[in-house]
C-alpha cells in the first residue's frame, strides 16, 4: 500500500492554476524521482503535499487525508522537507536548528552528524554564516530530526560545488540503502536520479505524464519533457 | 567572558550594590528608585520574552501590568476593609504577597490567553493595533468600576507581607523584587535555549518553515504570550505594592509605550537589555525631572539615537551585535 497517494490533484496561485491533474504514489520504502523541467508544478507539487498551498483532488498519507490538515499536522504525520532554497533558521546556530525541529524517534542529533560530519565541526556556528552545501546539508539534517517517514527533497544539490553534491547524493544514498525511509526527489540531475531512484514520475504543465521505473525512462521521455 | 557577559555582570553587581551605597551616601531614598528600575525591568523581561524572542510588537502589554496591579490592589483593599472577595463562598482577601503573586500571574497569563488567541490572528501592524485596541477596552472597563475606585484607584495602607520580611524596610522589599528579577532573568535565559525558545525564534524568522518541522507557529507564540503577560503581571503587583497605590494609569497605553521604551533603549532580544532600559528609564526621570517638566524630550532623543545608530540598543552599543536570544 502506497504511503502517499495524490490523485487528480490542483492547485492555484490565486487566479493562476498552476496544477492541473497531479497524480503521484510513493510506497514505503520506496525512492521516486519527480523530474519536469523548470516551472511544470513539482514544487507547487511540494507545498501541497506539505499544506503550504490549499489544493484540491486526493492527497492522502498514510491514510490520513491531507487536506483537511494544517501543514504543522501533515509534518506531524512523518513528512519531512528539505525546502528549496535551503531556508535554515538563519540565526540559530547548528545545533540550535537540529533542536528546534528535533522530534522523538531514531534521528537524533548524533546521528545526523554523523551522516554529515561537517555539521559537527560547524555545530556552534550560526547558520546564516555556513557555506551553501553546509546550509543544505543542515536542511536535510533538520528535516531528519523530525523523524519523517516520507523525506521530500527539493532541488537539494542546486548551485552546489561537483564535490558537495557528491556528498549529498552520498547521504541520499545511505538514507535510501540504511532507513526505510521513503523518499521523494526532485533534481535537475537525471544521473544521479537514475541512481538513487526506483521509480520516476515526470510532471508537464502541471500534469503527470509519464510514471514507471527509472530503467524504462526513455531518452524520447527524457528529450521531450526534461530536455536531456 | 564576551563583552555582553561583562556588561550584564557589571549591572547585575550595580544593582546589588545599590542598597549598600544608598546607605553608606546617606541616600535612601535612592532605594525606592531603584525598586521602581528592578520592577520597571521585570515589566520589561516580560514584553522582551513576547518582542525579543517571539518578534511580537505588543501594543497592550499595560493590560498584563494593570491586571496584576489590579490583583493585588482588591485582594488586599478586601483584606484591610475586612469584606469578602467573593460574598457567596465567603473567600477573603489576603495580605500576603506570595498568594497575590500567584493570583497576579494567573489572571494576567489568562488575559494574555485571551488576548493572544484572537491577536495572533493577526500580525504585523494589526497584531499592534488589536493588541493596543485591547489594552484600551480593559482601561476604560476599569475606568467605569466604581467597585475598585475608578478612575481614583484603589489605595492600600500598609503593604503586603512576605513570609520571613519586613517588606515596609526599604532595602528588604529592594531585595525581595530584585531576587524575583534575578529568578525571572534565569528563566527568561533558560527559556531561550530550550527547544520551545528555539521554536519561538525559529516561528519570528521564518514561521511557513517552522510548520514544515512540525511545529505551529500560533500556538508557539501564544503560550510565549502567556509566559511574557505573566511575568508583566508580576511586575504590576509588585509595582502596586511599591506605591501602596493602583490605578488606571497602570493600565494606560502610555505605560505599554513606556515598557516597550524600556526593551527598545535597552536592547531588544537581550538578555539584560530591559534591565539596562528600566534603569536608565528611572535615572533619567529622577535627574531630569528635577530641571524640567519636559525631561522626556531628552528620553525622546536618546530613543532616536539608539533606533538610528544603534539597533542593539545600549547592550548592542557597549557589547556588539550578538545573538538574538541574548
Amino acid at each position: 500500500m502506497s504511503l502517499l497517494q495524490l490523485h487528480s490533484v490542483a492547485a492555484s496561485y490565486g487566479a493562476s492554476q498552476a496544477l492541473f491533474g497531479v497524480d503521484l504514489e510513493v510506497a514505503e520504502g520506496e525512492a521516486v524521482a519527480f523530474m519536469g523541467r523548470n516551472g511544470m508544478g513539482k514544487t507547487t507539487t511540494v507545498k501541497a503535499i506539505c499544506r503550504m498551498l490549499p489544493a484540491s483532488g486526493t492527497l492522502v498519507f498514510d491514510g490520513h487525508d491531507l487536506t483537511r490538515l494544517p501543514a504543522h499536522r501533515a509534518a506531524r504525520l512523518g513528512i519531512g522537507l528539505v525546502p528549496e532554497g535551503r531556508r535554515c533558521f538563519r540565526d540559530l546556530t547548528v545545533t540550535e536548528n537540529l533542536t528546534a525541529a528535533a522530534r522523538p524517534g531514531p534521528w537524533e542529533m548524533v546521528r545526523v552528524t554523523e551522516l554529515f560530519p561537517r555539521l559537527a565541526e560547524r555545530r556552534g556556528q550560526q547558520a546564516a554564516s555556513l557555506s551553501g552545501g553546509e546550509q543544505q546539508m543542515l536542511a536535510i539534517g533538520r528535516a531528519l530530526m523530525t523523524n519523517p517517514r516520507l523525506l521530500i527533497l527539493d532541488e537539494a544539490t542546486e548551485g552546489l560545488a561537483p564535490l558537495v553534491r557528491q556528498e549529498i547524493w552520498s547521504a541520499i544514498g545511505r538514507l535510501k540503502a540504511e532507513t526505510g525511509m521513503a523518499l521523494l526527489v526532485i533534481d535537475k540531475s537525471l544521473r544521479e536520479m537514475r541512481a538513487a531512484c526506483d521509480r520516476g514520475v515526470v510532471l508537464a504543465r502541471g500534469r503527470s505524464v509519464w510514471t514507471g521505473g527509472m530503467d524504462e525512462l526513455s531518452a524520447e521521455i527524457s528529450e521531450r519533457h526534461l530536455g536531456v | 567572558m564576551n563583552r555582553e557577559a561583562m556588561l550584564n555582570a557589571a549591572v547585575l553587581l550595580a544593582l546589588v550594590a545599590v542598597p549598600g551605597w544608598a546607605l553608606w551616601a546617606g541616600e535612601p531614598f535612592t532605594i525606592t528608585l531603584a525598586t521602581r528600575a528592578v520592577i520597571f525591568a521585570l515589566a520589561a523581561v516580560g514584553l522582551n520574552i513576547a518582542l525579543g524572542l517571539g518578534g511580537m510588537v505588543s501594543l497592550g502589554h499595560a493590560v498584563y501590568f494593570g491586571v496584576g496591579g489590579y490583583a493585588m490592589g482588591i485582594l488586599a483593599w478586601h483584606a484591610q476593609s475586612y469584606t469578602p472577595l467573593v460574598e457567596a463562598l465567603a473567600i477573603p482577601g489576603t495580605k500576603s504577597m506570595p498568594v497575590i503573586w500567584l493570583v497576579a500571574v494567573i489572571s494576567s497569563a489568562l488575559a494574555a490567553l485571551v488576548i493572544g488567541v484572537l491577536a495572533l490572528r493577526t500580525s504585523g501592524v494589526y497584531f499592534i493595533m488589536i493588541t493596543l485596541a485591547f489594552g484600551q477596552m480593559v482601561y476604560f472597563f476599569a475606568i467605569s468600576w466604581p467597585a475598585y475606585g475608578g478612575e481614583d484607584g484603589l489605595s492600600i495602607y500598609v503593604r503586603n507581607g512576605f513570609p520571613g520580611l519586613n517588606t515596609l524596610v526599604p532595602v528588604q522589599f529592594y531585595g525581595l523584587c530584585l531576587m524575583v528579577l534575578l529568578a525571572v532573568l534565569a528563566l527568561n535565559w533558560r527559556l531561550a535555549r530550550s527547544p520551545f525558545g528555539l521554536a519561538l525564534n525559529a516561528a519570528r524568522q521564518v514561521p511557513q518553515r517552522v510548520e514544515t518541522v512540525g511545529l505551529d507557529p500560533t500556538r508557539v507564540k501564544l503560550v510565549a504570550l502567556v509566559i511574557s503577560g505573566a511575568v508583566t503581571g508580576l511586575a504590576g503587583a509588585l509595582f502596586a505594592d511599591l506605591n501602596r497605590f493602583v490605578s488606571t494609569t497602570m493600565l494606560s497605553w502610555q505605560m505599554s509605550g513606556e515598557i516597550m521604551v524600556f526593551v527598545i533603549i535597552g536592547g531588544v532580544g537581550r538578555l539584560f537589555g530591559p534591565v539596562v532600559g528600566a534603569g536608565l528609564y528611572v535615572i533619567l526621570e529622577h535627574f531630569l525631572g528635577d530641571l524640567s517638566d519636559y525631561w522626556q524630550v531628552f528620553l525622546g532623543l536618546i530613543l532616536l539615537a539608539v533606533v538610528l545608530f544603534g539597533r542593539g540598543g545600549l547592550v548592542g552599543i557597549v557589547a556588539g551585535r550578538a545573538r538574538t536570544h541574548g
